[in-house]
């Protein structure tokens, strides 16, 4: 009876073992995945890092005539382009994650806004592209002919629009989530105490989901950075400082996307020097963001017992 | 009677098609622990909630019959007005967590939008809390947040966060089925001091609590009011046979 015992102890113990096993290697397969994308665009890189040094991101010349190539108009455009959709986008998102969290939480109108919201994330940024070449420059281009600044209709507000309008399904869904979590028991004490809807939305529940509402505005920003092809389609291709938000200009993806088929020798070391900006860049918001939601959650501080 | 608080005449309630509520007759004076008891499920929660018109929140739900607050009609008010004047307790301890304690007794003025000068805001957080039992507990720790105390301590700043309202009565919902025998014993307590000052309705579906703290006991069973009365009374000889046979426990 105990030997019996002793034996099946040690056959859990084995699959046990290999469950664990089994685990830890998918897991250790991610860690070697990411080295491995840092790894290649490193060593790819190396022609322009002894080139151009370290401060390439902050050198503002990309002359491929002159071979002298400097990472600082793709990295302002791309922080311009994100972070001016990111502000576009923000009111927006949160009042539709407040009608779908809080309004209309179930039923006919939120069963259909809910598949809507979905759509439009799932939606090729490519189609967003076109949809912006022939809808957002020509309004862009109106704008710039009655403020009188050159008529371009592309560049940084008309990128900024565009990437605004891919990133609200994604800020909106989070939010609405999170929104919906809020405890309805909070709520009632506040209406108990005689707070409109308005008065418990403001200080009870956006407070309450605060975390989470950044953390999705966080991921929104997170795609921002690298969207590529709606952005290449309408920024213009200005390998220029952009000294405005009318100004044509170039994000690091779309440069890479640009150019990259037809770049050689130190010119394609360059743009994958880019590229690997680009990676650190998406590093130091995630890493950012972490920070963020963990300083501002308070999910860990509400504990009834 | 210049002395009631609370007055239900023939009220019903619904929700959907289910009726929560048959004819309710109530009257509640100035100054006393007055104890809704019955079994779960019996309307007695609804019945509360319709005093301070939180039934409203749930789709679909209707009333009929009167109610009235010192003599004005409780559904000609206005609900937020209606709401500052009826404090509520609610089963579960449930202060907000995105504020500290000090911000918690106040909420009901922050929430509403009202400003008053500090020093007349810090005296209402002293006096509330002094009320509630819990200011020596924590008069040093007023800007921590709320979440971290206990649950007894958390309920009765709920309940400071109510006094603070200055209300003419307070609807407790069972506030302690969901805490441990000292906590309870602490806040049962409270209601004898509390009713100097403020009228008190208590849900409750422990008999005993009932018998240790009201003045008068309602008996609810199956959404009717079966018998009210001063609760020395109702447990000594009660009128009817249902309340007595709920009373002795032959079915609850």
């Amino acid at each position: 009876m105990i030997r019996q015992s002793k034996k099946l102890t040690r056959h859990i113990d084995r699959s046990e073992r290999a469950f664990t096993f089994i685990l830890t290697l998918s897991g250790g397969f991610i860690v070697l995945l990411l080295l491995g994308v840092l790894g290649t665009l490193f060593i790819n890189a190396i022609p322009a890092i002894r080139e151009f040094g370290v401060f390439f991101f902050i050198a503002r010349t990309w002359n491929a005539a002159s071979e002298t190539f400097g990472a600082l108009p793709f990295l302002v455009g791309t922080l311009a382009t994100s972070f001016l959709a990111l502000l576009i986008s923000i009111p927006f998102s949160i009042a539709i994650s407040l009608l779908l969290g809080e309004y209309y939480k179930n039923g006919v109108v939120s069963g259909f806004l809910r598949s809507a919201v979905e759509v439009l994330a799932g939606i090729p940024s490519v189609i967003y592209g076109l949809w912006g070449l022939f809808l957002l420059m020509p309004g862009v281009r109106f704008i710039e002919m009655q403020i009188g600044v050159a008529p371009q209709g592309v560049g940084i507000l008309t990128s900024s629009l565009i990437l605004a309008i891919m990133i609200i399904p994604f800020s909106a869904s989070i939010g609405r989530e999170v929104i919906t979590l809020v405890p309805g028991d909070l709520k009632e004490a506040a209406y108990s105490l005689g707070a409109t809807r308005f008065e418990v939305i403001r200080n009870i529940v956006i407070p309450y989901a605060r975390s989470g509402i950044i953390a999705g505005i966080l991921l929104a920003l997170g795609r921002a950075i690298g969207e590529t092809m709606a952005v290449t389609m309408l920024i213009g291709n200005s390998n220029f400082l952009p000294t405005s938000i009318f100004s044509p200009a170039n994000t690091m993806a779309s440069v890479i996307a640009n150019e990259f088929a037809e770049a050689t020798g130190v010119t394609s070391a360059s743009l994958i020097y880019v590229a690997l900006v680009l990676f650190f860049v998406t590093i130091i918001v995630n890493i950012a963001g972490a920070y963020v939601i963990q300083k501002l959650s308070i999910e860990s501080s509400r504990e009834v017992t | 009677m210049e002395n009631t608080v609370l007055t239900v005449e023939g009220f019903s309630a619904c929700f959907g098609d289910q009726k929560i509520l048959h004819n309710v007759d109530l009257t509640v004076q100035k100054n006393v622990v007055a104890a809704l008891m019955g079994p779960s499920g019996c309307g007695k929660t609804t019945l509360i909630r319709c005093i301070n018109r939180m039934h409203e929140l749930i789709p679909g739900a209707s009333v009929s019959g009167k109610m009235s607050l010192l003599n004005e009609d409780i559904y000609a008010m206005q609900p937020i007005i209606l709401r500052r004047k009826v404090g509520m307790v609610f089963q579960k301890p449930n202060p907000f967590p995105t504020m500290s304690i000090y911000e918690n007794v106040v909420a009901g003025y922050k929430l509403n939008g009202i400003k008053m000068p500090k020093s007349e805001m810090d005296g209402i957080v002293e006096q509330s809390l002094r009320k509630a039992a819990l200011w020596n507990e924590v008069k040093d720790t007023l800007h921590r947040k709320g979440t971290f105390l206990s649950g007894g301590q958390q309920q009765r700043l709920c309940i400071a966060r109510a006094l603070a309202m200055n209300p003419e009565i307070i609807l407790f919902d069972e506030p302690t089925s969901a805490l441990d025998p000292k906590s309870t014993a602490q806040i049962e307590e409270l209601f004898v001091e509390l009713k100097k000052s403020v009228t008190m309705l208590l849900v409750t579906h422990n008999i005993g609590q009932a018998a240790r703290v009201s003045d008068f006991t309602a008996f609810i069973y199956l959404g009717k009011l079966i018998e009210f009365g001063p609760t020395e009374k109702m447990f000594t000889v009660p009128k009817d046979k249902l309340t007595e046979e709920y009373l002795t426990g032959k079915f609850g």
